[in-house]
C-alpha cells in the first residue's frame, strides 16, 4: 500500500491513471477509512487530495459557487454566502454525521461513495449542482445525478476524479430545502430523504420545481410527477397531497435494518411535503 | 509495505514517526507515540472516543490516516491541562460527577473544548447536538451536559479575569 | 454472619456527601489505563478468525499457510484447547464459546486465532487460514426455535427424551390462578416481543496476556470480575489458580457484559504457545457478534382484576433466547415478573431456549426489563379497562413488608409502595401535555446480590489509609468505599486511598455484578475498619496501661472511658499510627465474608413522549426516576446509576435491536446501525432517591446499579401508547413499528 499527497489535480489524476492495482481517492476519509478498517477495501494506492489548492476552498463565481472537493461540511456551514443562496444544500451537507465527521466529510466524497442514502445528493440534485470531473483526457462538467449509477458505483472512468462541485446562482424567488428521516436525532444514515427546490412567481405560485428523493431506490430519484403536482399551485393541501402521492409512487425501496418498504414509501411523501413547505417559505411564499 | 515518515506536532511538541500507509492517526497516537488518552470505541467514527483536533478542527482520529498528520498540529486530551492546572472542563467533569467508567471522557472533553472555542455560551440544545458524536453509555449524558454548561461559565470568567488584568 | 437488624435514622458524618472521586484526575487527563492501554516489551498482536455462518460443521481447518507467514508466532484452534473441564458442562460451554470445536454455533463464533508481530501481519495470517464448513440449518428466533421442526442447536439437550432447543423450564408462583381469574371482573391477555440488545459499553474487550513455559502467567484485562476470570482461565488452560495473576484494568463499562470470559483464555493460550506477551483487543463488530448480549423474548401475560382494582390472579409465560448455551435467563424473568405486587394467585412459567446467536450474558438486571415490559404494559391496560388511575391501581396491589413474593420469599421493608407514593406527589405527574404527547409510568424490581468478599485496610505511619477492595470500580465505587472507611474510622475522606487489588494481593472476591459492589465491599470495608479500630484501641490501652474494655473509638480517636481515666487525653488515629512501628508494628484491618442480606430494590419511572403520527418518530420530553437506594453513600453516583440505567432502557425501548438476516448473520454489528441514545436524544433525567434502609447492612445499603433499567421499556411503552392512541407490544418501538401500528389502528 502506498500513500501519496500530490499538490495538483493533474498529478493526482496521473498517479491514479498510472497506478497498478486498486487506487482510492482520499478526501475526508470518513467512508474510506471505515472500509479500510473492516477490510472491505484493500488499496494499493491512496491519493490524498487535501493538499491540492483547487480542492480546498468555496469560491463565489460569476455563475454561482464552486465548492472544492476537499472542503469539509463544517466549512460549508460557515460560508454565509453559500448558506444564504442554497440553505437546503448546506443543511444537507451539515446533516452528515457528527461535528467530528463534519470536520472531515465532503460532498464530493458523499457523492462518490454512491450510497442511495447520501444526505447531500438529493439537495444537490434539486439545486441543479454539477460536478467538475478531471481525468487523463481532460475536464468535463456533468450533472451530479449522473455520477452515482448504483450503490457503491459511479460513472467515473479510471483516473477521473471530481475536483469541485458547482452550484448555479440562485434564481430570483427560489428556495431549497432538504429533510431526512432518522430514528435518532443525530448520527444515523437517512432512512428516507427528500430535497426540494422551487421557484415562485410574483403571486406566490410555483413556476418551477424539482423534487428529489433519497434512500428509496439504488440512486436518488428525481420525481417530475411530484414537481408537476405543485407547479402552478400555491402549495395548497390538495397539491401537497398529490405531490406526496407522486413521491410514494416513485419509490422503489428495499426492506433493510434501517426501514421497511412500507415505511420508506409513506415517509418519503411526508418529508417531500414538509420540505416543499420550507422551500416555499424560503422562496418568499407565504 | 513501505512506511511513511511523518513529522508533526502533538500537543505543542514536535513528533516524528514512521507508520503503515493505512494506519490510522489513532493507532499512531496510541501505539507509536504512547498517547493512550484517545480511545478506540468503534474505529468507524460513530462513538467519538478517539476525538482529537487536527489544525484546530475536531475530528475522529480513527478516521484520519497517520500519514495525513504531516505538518499538522494535533491536540489530544493529554494537551488540555495547562501544566498542573486542569482545564475548567476537566475540573467540572470531576466536580459534577460527569463520568462513571470514564472511557468516553477524553473524547467528550476534546469535543466540548472544540465547542466552547467556537461558541462560548452554548444553550443546552447546542451542547447536546455538539456532543452527539460522542457516545456515553454510563451517564445518560445528564451530568455531562451540566458539567459542560458550568465549564462554559468558568471559561468566560477566566477570560474576563485575564482581560481585567491586562487593563 | 449476623448483623444488627435496625439501621434506621442513622447519623452520618461523611457518608451521603459528594466529594470528588479519587480516580477523577486520571480519567480527565487521559492517564487512566484501560484494557487496551497496556503494553509489554516484545508483545505480539492477536486476532481471531470468526465463523461467517450461523450454524456449520467445521470439517477441517488448514492453518499451514498462516503458520508459514513471516512474523506469525502462534496459530491456535480448538485442538490447542483440550477439554480439561472434567465433565463440568458449564465450563465446557465457556471453552466451546471461546473457540468453536466441531461446529460453529453462531455468526462470529471464534474458529481460530493468530498471534503475530503486528496487526497487519495478524490480519494477513487470518486470511491464509482455510476453514472447510458444511453449512447447517439455523434458527435465530425464539418462537421458531421452540417449534417441533426447528434445527437443533445442542444435540445433548432434550425434553421428554427428544432433542430440543428448550434447555430449562422454570416455574414460580402460589395460589390457584384459575380460581383467581374466575373471581376477576376484568381479564386481559396480551402477547409481547422484545428484541435482543447489547450492553453497549464503549470499551471493547481487551487484554494483555503473558504465560511462560513455567506455567506462571499474568493477565491484564478489562473485567467486572478478575477473580472469576482467574478461576475460569486457569481451569480451562490447566493452570494452577495461584500462578495466574489477574489485574483488572480501569473498566470502560460492563453492565454485565464483562462478567464473562470471551477471549481471554485464547490470549493466554497464544501467549503460552508463542512464549511472548500477547495483546488481544476486539473490534466493535466482534463485540456485537461475539460477546454476550441479552435475550430476545416472547412473553404472554394475563391479569385478572376486580372492579375495585384488586388483582385476583396473574400469569405469565416467558420465552427467553439464551444463544447456543443454556443460562438462567428465563428463570430470572419468571422470578422478577410479578415481584412488585402482592397477588393471591400468581404463576410464571419460563423457557430458556437455544438459538444460533451469541451466548447471552448478563445485562443490568438481566431478564427483568422484558418481563416488566409485558407485565407493566398489561397493568396499564387493566387499569384503563376498570377505569382506575394506573398509579392508584399499582399502589393498591403493591407488595409491602410481609408480602409473599411471587418467587418465594417474604419481603422485609421494601420500597415499591413508597416509590409509587412519590410518583403521585411528583410535579412531573401534573405537568401539562401537548398535542401528540403522552405520559407513561412503570415499576421495576431487582434482587441484588451479596457474595464472597475480601477487603484489606492498611494504616500508614502518617495516619493515611490504604483500602484494598476486590470488586471492580465501574462507576465511582472507590469514592463510595473511601467514604465508608472515612465514616467508620472517623477521619476525613481525603485521608483514604482506595485501590482495586489484583488476584495476587487479596482473597477471592465474587464478580462485580448483581449490584453488589457497594453493598458487599462496603460491608467488608466497615468490618475491616472495625478490625483495625480494635488494634488501635489495644495500642491505646497499652500506652495508657489500662484495660482495652475501657477504651472506646469515636471521632477518629481512642478515648479512655470512665472517671478514673478522665486525665487521659484522647489518642488520635494519626498519633497511634505514628507510634505503630514501636508499639507492635503495622496496623491493619481485614475482612473476608459472604455478604448476605442484599436488600431487594424497587423503582418507579415516569416519562413523557411526543410521537409524530406521520413518521412514528418518538421524542422523549421528560423523564423521572424514583428509586429506593437504602442509603445513598455518594449521591452523585447513585443518581448516575439511575440516569444511566434509564438511558439504556430508553434506547432499548425505542431503537436498539439486533437485526438478523435470513442467513442468520447479524446485519448491524456497529454503533451506526445499533442505535444507542446520543446526547441530543435525551432530556435531563430527573432523579429522586428514597432511602429505606436495608436491615441487613450496617449502613442500610441496597444495591442501586441495576433496577433503573427495569421500568423504562414499559414506561416508554405506556407513554407511546398513550401518545399514539394505540398499544405497542413489540420492543423496540422503532418508527416503522409505531407508524405501522398507527396505520393499522386507523384502518380498523
Amino acid at each position: 500500500m502506498r500513500y501519496e499527497a500530490p499538490t495538483t489535480t493533474k498529478e493526482a489524476v496521473s498517479l491514479i491513471a498510472k497506478a497498478k492495482g486498486k487506487s482510492f481517492v482520499l478526501a475526508g476519509g470518513t467512508d474510506l477509512l471505515v472500509k479500510l478498517k473492516s477490510g472491505a477495501v484493500e488499496p494499493d494506492l491512496i491519493v490524498d487530495i487535501k493538499r491540492i489548492e483547487a480542492t480546498q476552498s468555496i469560491k463565489k463565481t460569476a455563475n454561482g459557487f464552486r465548492i472544492g472537493a476537499a472542503v469539509p461540511g463544517v466549512a460549508m456551514g460557515k460560508s454565509s454566502a453559500l448558506k444564504k443562496s442554497w440553505p437546503g444544500v448546506v443543511e444537507a451537507a451539515n446533516l452528515i454525521g457528527s461535528d467530528q465527521i463534519q470536520g472531515r466529510c465532503t460532498i464530493v466524497g458523499n457523492l462518490c461513495n454512491a450510497s442511495p442514502a447520501a444526505d447531500s445528493v438529493p439537495a444537490l440534485v434539486a439545486a441543479g449542482a454539477k460536478a467538475v470531473v478531471v481525468g487523463p483526457k481532460g475536464r468535463r462538467t456533468v450533472a451530479v445525478e449522473k455520477i452515482p449509477t448504483g450503490p457503491g458505483k459511479t460513472s467515473l472512468a479510471k483516473g477521473e476524479i471530481i475536483e469541485a462541485i458547482t452550484l448555479p446562482k440562485r434564481p430570483a424567488k427560489t428556495g431549497d430545502a432538504y429533510l431526512r428521516f432518522i430514528p435518532r436525532s443525530e448520527m444515523d444514515i437517512a432512512v428516507v430523504s427528500a430535497g426540494v427546490c422551487l421557484t415562485l412567481n410574483g403571486k406566490g405560485k410555483v413556476t418551477k420545481a424539482r423534487v428529489v428523493l433519497g434512500a428509496v431506490a439504488p440512486t436518488v430519484v428525481v420525481v417530475p410527477e411530484a414537481a408537476a403536482a405543485i407547479i402552478g399551485t400555491s402549495l395548497d393541501d390538495e397539491a401537497l397531497a398529490a405531490m406526496a402521492h407522486a413521491c410514494e409512487k416513485a419509490c422503489k425501496p428495499i426492506d433493510d435494518m434501517r426501514g421497511t418498504i412500507e415505511f420508506r414509501t409513506d415517509v418519503a411523501g411526508v418529508l417531500a411535503r414538509r420540505a416543499a413547505g420550507i422551500a416555499y417559505q424560503r422562496a418568499g411564499g407565504k | 509495505m513501505s512506511g511513511v515518515h511523518v513529522s508533526t506536532t502533538v500537543n505543542g511538541d514536535d513528533a516524528e514517526f514512521v507508520c503503515h500507509p493505512g494506519e490510522s492517526l489513532l493507532d499512531v497516537l496510541r501505539d507509536r507515540l504512547g498517547l493512550t488518552g484517545a480511545k478506540e470505541g468503534c474505529g468507524t467514527g460513530d462513538c467519538g472516543a478517539c476525538s482529537v483536533t487536527l489544525d484546530g478542527q475536531l475530528v475522529c482520529s480513527c478516521l484520519v490516516l497517520g500519514a495525513e498528520a504531516e505538518g499538522r498540529k494535533i491536540t489530544t486530551v493529554e494537551g488540555l491541562a495547562d501544566g498542573d492546572k486542569l482545564h475548567p472542563l476537566q475540573q467540572q467533569f470531576i466536580d459534577k460527577a460527569a463520568l462513571q467508567c470514564g472511557i468516553c471522557t477524553p473524547g467528550f472533553l476534546v469535543a466540548a473544548k472544540a465547542l466552547l472555542d467556537e461558541n462560548p455560551s452554548p444553550t443546552e440544545e447546542e451542547i447536546r447536538f455538539a456532543l452527539a458524536g460522542n457516545l456515553c453509555r454510563c451517564t445518560g449524558y445528564d451530568k455531562i451536559v451540566r458539567a459542560v454548561d458550568a465549564a462554559a461559565k468558568d471559561v468566560k470568567k477566566q477570560k474576563a479575569r485575564v482581560k481585567a488584568k491586562r487593563k | 454472619m449476623s448483623f444488627d437488624q435496625k439501621f434506621t435514622d442513622q447519623e452520618f458524618k461523611v457518608v451521603g456527601s459528594r466529594p470528588p472521586r479519587p480516580d477523577g484526575v486520571d480519567k480527565v487527563t487521559g492517564r487512566a489505563r484501560y484494557g487496551a492501554d497496556a503494553s509489554a516489551p516484545g508483545q505480539l498482536v492477536a486476532r481471531i478468525l470468526r465463523s461467517p455462518h450461523a450454524h456449520a460443521v467445521i470439517r477441517k481447518i488448514d492453518t499451514s499457510k498462516a503458520e508459514k507467514l513471516k512474523g506469525v508466532k502462534a496459530v491456535l484452534t480448538s485442538k490447542d484447547l483440550p477439554d480439561l473441564t472434567n465433565g463440568n458442562r458449564g465450563n465446557f460451554d465457556i471453552l466451546e464459546n471461546c473457540m468453536a470445536r466441531d461446529r460453529a454455533l453462531y455468526d462470529g463464533h471464534a474458529v481460530a486465532a493468530v498471534a503475530a508481530v503486528d496487526e497487519v501481519t495478524a490480519r494477513k495470517a487470518l486470511k491464509l487460514i482455510k476453514v472447510d464448513y458444511k453449512i447447517l440449518p439455523h434458527v435465530t428466533d425464539v418462537d421458531k426455535a421452540m417449534a417441533d421442526d426447528a434445527p437443533i442447536v445442542q444435540p445433548h439437550i432434550a425434553q421428554n427424551n427428544k432433542p430440543s432447543n428448550i434447555a430449562n423450564i422454570s416455574e414460580f408462583g402460589h395460589g390457584d390462578i384459575e380460581a383467581g381469574f374466575a373471581q376477576a371482573d376484568v381479564v386481559i391477555e396480551k402477547s409481547y416481543k422484545t428484541e435482543q440488545t447489547h450492553q453497549g459499553y464503549i470499551e471493547p474487550h481487551a487484554c494483555l496476556a503473558s504465560v511462560g513455559p513455567d506455567g506462571q502467567g499474568e493477565l491484564w484485562v478489562t473485567t467486572q470480575g478478575h477473580f472469576t476470570f482467574r478461576t475460569v482461565c486457569a481451569t480451562l488452560l490447566g493452570m494452577d489458580i495461584a500462578k495466574l495473576k489477574v489485574t483488572s484494568s480501569e473498566i470502560g463499562g460492563g453492565f454485565g457484559g464483562k462478567t464473562h470470559v470471551w477471549m481471554e483464555p485464547v490470549a493466554l493460550a497464544l501467549s503460552r504457545k508463542a512464549n511472548r506477551p500477547v495483546k488481544l483487543v476486539m473490534n466493535r463488530d466482534e463485540v456485537f457478534k461475539a460477546s454476550g448480549p441479552t435475550c430476545s423474548t416472547s412473553i404472554d401475560v394475563k391479569i385478572g382484576a376486580t372492579k375495585d382494582g384488586t388483582v385476583t390472579a396473574a400469569s405469565a409465560t416467558l420465552r427467553y433466547q439464551d444463544g447456543p448455551f443454556p443460562g438462567p435467563w428465563g428463570m430470572l424473568g419468571a422470578m422478577t415478573s410479578w415481584a412488585c405486587y402482592d397477588i393471591a394467585n400468581v404463576k410464571s412459567v419460563a423457557y430458556d431456549v437455544l438459538v444460533n446467536r451469541p451466548k447471552v450474558a448478563a445485562y443490568r438486571a438481566p431478564s427483568a426489563p422484558m418481563a416488566a415490559f409485558a407485565v407493566e404494559s398489561t397493568m396499564d391496560m387493566v387499569a384503563a379497562e376498570i377505569g382506575m388511575d394506573p398509579v392508584d391501581f399499582r399502589i393498591k396491589n403493591a407488595a409491602s413488608e410481609g408480602s409473599k413474593a411471587s418467587y418465594g420469599p417474604t419481603y422485609g421493608p421494601i420500597g415499591i409502595g413508597p416509590t409509587l407514593e412519590a410518583v403521585k406527589k411528583h410535579p412531573h405527574m401534573r405537568a401539562r401535555l401537548g398535542k401528540n404527547q403522552g405520559r407513561g409510568m412503570a415499576c421495576g424490581f431487582w434482587f441484588n446480590f451479596g457474595g464472597q468478599t475480601c477487603v484489606d485496610l492498611n494504616i500508614g505511619v502518617d495516619g493515611t489509609v490504604n483500602l484494598i477492595v476486590g470488586t471492580v470500580d465501574v462507576g465511582g465505587a472507590r469514592a463510595s468505599m473511601s467514604l465508608i472507611a472515612a465514616e467508620e474510622l472517623g477521619i476525613p475522606y481525603d485521608r483514604i486511598k482506595c485501590n482495586i487489588g489484583d488476584t495476587a494481593s487479596l482473597g477471592h472476591n465474587d464478580t462485580t455484578e448483581g449490584s453488589r459492589g457497594t453493598f458487599s465491599s462496603g460491608m467488608a470495608t466497615i468490618y475491616a475498619a472495625r478490625d483495625a479500630i480494635e488494634v488501635m484501641k489495644q495500642r491505646a490501652a497499652k500506652a495508657w496501661e489500662i484495660d482495652v474494655a475501657d477504651v472506646e473509638w469515636r471521632d477518629g480517636a481512642a478515648h479512655a472511658v470512665g472517671v478514673a481515666h478522665s486525665n487521659l487525653a484522647p489518642l488520635s488515629l494519626q498519633e497511634i499510627a505514628a507510634k505503630s512501628p514501636t508499639t507492635g508494628g503495622p496496623i491493619a484491618g481485614h475482612n473476608e465474608s459472604v455478604a448476605d442480606g442484599a436488600g431487594v430494590s424497587f423503582a418507579s419511572h415516569i416519562c413523557d413522549v411526543e410521537v409524530d403520527p406521520e413518521t412514528g418518530a418518538t421524542k422523549v420530553l421528560r423523564y423521572t426516576v424514583i428509586q429506593d437506594a437504602g442509603k445513598a453513600i455518594h449521591p452523585d453516583y447513585v443518581e448516575g446509576q439511575f440516569q444511566g440505567g434509564a438511558a439504556q432502557g430508553i434506547g432499548w425501548a425505542l431503537n436498539e435491536e439486533y437485526v438478523y438476516g435470513e442467513d442468520g448473520c447479524l446485519k448491524n454489528p456497529g454503533f451506526l446501525d445499533y442505535r444507542i441514545p446520543v446526547c441530543s436524544d435525551l432530556p435531563f433525567i430527573d432523579t429522586e432517591i428514597l432511602e429505606i434502609p436495608n436491615p441487613n447492612h450496617p449502613y442500610g445499603i441496597r444495591g442501586v446499579g441495576e433496577t433503573s433499567i427495569v421500568p423504562p421499556l414499559a414506561a416508554i411503552g405506556n407513554a407511546v401508547s398513550n401518545a399514539a392512541g394505540v398499544r405497542l407490544n413489540h420492543v423496540p418501538m422503532s418508527p416503522p413499528r409505531i407508524l405501522k401500528a398507527i396505520k393499522e389502528q386507523a384502518q380498523g
